[in-house]
């Protein structure tokens, strides 16, 4: 089977700095409090995906989702270990990455997308896609300082999940936009499922995740603790009893906010 | 290396293994201009966000380095008259302020330039050499008009431009392009760290209009400081790269070049600006290496 992703015995070290300024180092110095300290964020995880699968990765605020996702992603280097990947990485991770409030939406989707690896050409193809996705009409040629936090993310999303690409990483993404746009995500997120990329979906829904994936992968204080059928990783998580559909599932989401 | 195909724990068949690689991009500046189209655009963002809501638009790119020229004219030349026995004091002038200003806008944008994009540099992956490179390149952009006022000026006067001197003109630009570029590179890692040094950068960049002959000709520094103190002079790579862009522009407005060449300039100038030049070009590779050890942490420091 061709693997798309291969993650092997990959750990990442964080350092918490308690103080800032000068002064406050050398005061906490004087009193022998720590000035530093550093914790496994990501603790020896190994597995690998075959191309086409789609994997949720679960796990309580804090375990390491969000960083396992920057290493896959090639923006934070492992500190031991090593990840292999094949073909182009995008996904609703860098959404709205680049965008400079004074420049028009219309120069904003080109820079955004160009950040996200695609070429001028590959652009202007889906260039209205985009627009008909992110749906924000004729402010398209005024600058995206002046749309509202909802368009100025509907217009971020529009660009990355028309990115072409063999990887799709999703991080718990979904609490913005409104109910109809969010909708409109998921539908485009089972379109590229269907299409045989590979999915990463971090996702604290219950809900979603068993509808858009096969495998779990639940990390607990940056370790795996889980990797195996959705409905087992469900289960393991004991967040089976409280939601199954999608509308549950936004409330969720929005309770558990965004931290991309 | 391993034989057996465990999805848990990743070891898998080197066959399954061909064709992929590390996620993460090679980086470094070659790598920026592989990454040609992104820089193009960072680059023109720049510049049409500089202007945007501005009703004088790109006129402000001549407004404002006239009138620092205006001001300089002023105090230095009428009030402390240190143009005495210079002619044509004002190119004299302008030629070194439009390259001490390319440098000092290199040098301060580009400290701030990873700061000024960590939404991309914490969530993408590419090349983050590219956002001090736009900052050198978008100020270059800005030089443009400030050359067009030199260049006519020069014309007005009657300037009688030769060989050598545009060859020192490309060299001088070649040195603060590369210095300011390394500076930029070395800086904006170090900003990422410790905000302090975009306030370094500033209190750095108030010297540079002192230390180079722009402002007083380069024959006062000669005959005050004696030999040894004048290569101690020289050794700032500014102030080699000014003398050569006035060898450039305002040698060749002075009623007679091939004396002016001589007297006003210092001996051997192009050797000089040649060591320079590659002296410039080590201290880029230098830059290059401390900036991949730095950019590693960036990410999680933003
Ligand atoms: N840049 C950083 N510096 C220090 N600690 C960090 C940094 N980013 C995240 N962390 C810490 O690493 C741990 C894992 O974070 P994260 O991957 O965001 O978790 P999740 O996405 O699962 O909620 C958390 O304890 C978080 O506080
Ligand atoms: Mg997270």
């Amino acid at each position: 089977m061709t693997k798309s992703i291969v993650v092997d015995h990959v750990s990442k070290r964080f350092t918490m700095r308690y103080h800032r300024t000068i002064k406050q180092m050398s005061i906490a110095r004087l009193r022998g409090q720590e000035i530093s300290d550093s914790f496994l964020a990501v603790d020896d995880v190994s597995f690998t995906v075959d191309q086409g699968e789609s994997i949720g990765l679960m796990g309580l605020n804090g375990s390491g989702k969000s960083t396992l996702l920057k290493v896959i992603n090639g923006v934070m280097a492992p500190d031991a270990g090593q990840v292999l990947t094949r073909g182009r990485i995008a996904g609703l991770i860098a959404t709205g990455a680049g965008f400079h409030p004074q420049l028009t939406g219309r120069d904003n989707v080109y820079l955004n997308a160009a950040i996200l690896g695609m070429t001028e050409k590959e652009t202007k193809a889906r260039f209205d896609d985009i627009v008909e996705f992110a749906d924000i009409g004729r402010f398209l040629d005024t600058p995206v300082g002046h749309y509202s936090s909802g368009m100025f993310a509907r217009l971020g999303f529009a660009v990355a999940v028309h990115t072409d690409s063999d990887i799709f990483l999703v991080d718990e993404v979904l609490a913005v936009g409104d109910k109809p746009f969010k909708k409109k995500c998921m539908e485009k997120m089972k379109e590229i499922k269907a299409s045989g990329r590979t999915l990463f979906y971090v996702s604290h829904a219950a809900g979603s995740v068993r509808k858009m994936c096969d495998r779990v992968i639940v990390l607990e204080k940056g370790r795996k603790a889980f990797d195996g059928p959705a409905d087992e990783g469900i289960k393991f998580l004991h967040y089976d009893d409280t939601e199954d559909d999608v509308s549950s599932e936004e409330e969720q989401d929005e309770e558990l906010g965004s931290d991309v | 290396m391993t034989t057996t195909v465990d999805r848990e724990h990743a070891e898998v068949p080197e066959d399954d293994l061909a064709g992929m690689r590390a996620p993460a991009p090679q980086g470094g500046l070659v790598d920026v201009f592989r990454h040609r189209y992104i820089l193009k655009l960072l680059v023109r963002r720049e510049i049409s966000a500089r202007y945007q809501g501005s009703v004088l638009g790109l006129l402000w790119s001549y407004v404002q380095p006239l009138t620092r020229f205006v001001m300089y004219y002023f105090v230095i030349g009428m009030v402390i008259g240190l143009d005495r026995g210079v002619e044509y004091f004002g190119i004299h002038m302008f030629a070194g302020m439009v390259f001490v200003h390319y440098f000092t806008e290199t040098f301060t944008a580009g400290t701030r330039s990873i700061m000024r994009n960590s939404s991309i540099v914490k969530k993408m992956a590419m090349p983050r050499e590219m956002f001090p490179v736009a900052s050198m390149l978008v100020s270059a952009y800005h030089i443009i008009p400030q050359l067009v006022i030199l260049i006519t000026v020069c014309m007005i006067v009657g300037w009688a431009p030769d060989m050598a001197g545009m060859f020192a003109g490309l060299l001088g630009f070649a040195i603060v392009a590369v210095l300011g570029t390394s500076l930029a590179l070395l800086f904006s890692a170090a900003n990422v760290f410790a905000r302090d040094f975009s306030n370094i950068v500033q209190t750095l960049t108030n010297f540079v209009h002192l230390a180079v002959p722009m402002i007083y000709p380069y024959t006062l520094v000669a005959s005050r400081f004696g030999a040894d103190h004048v290569n101690l002079y020289l050794a700032n790579p500014l102030a080699e790269a000014v003398l050569l862009i006035q060898r450039c522009f305002w040698v060749g407005v002075t009623s007679d070049p091939e004396q002016t060449a001589l007297t006003q300039m210092p001996d051997n100038l192009f050797t000089r600006g040649l060591i320079q030049l590659a002296c410039c070009l080590v201290f880029l590779l230098i830059a290059q290496l401390v900036f991949t050890r730095l950019e590693r942490k960036f990410p999680e420091r933003l």
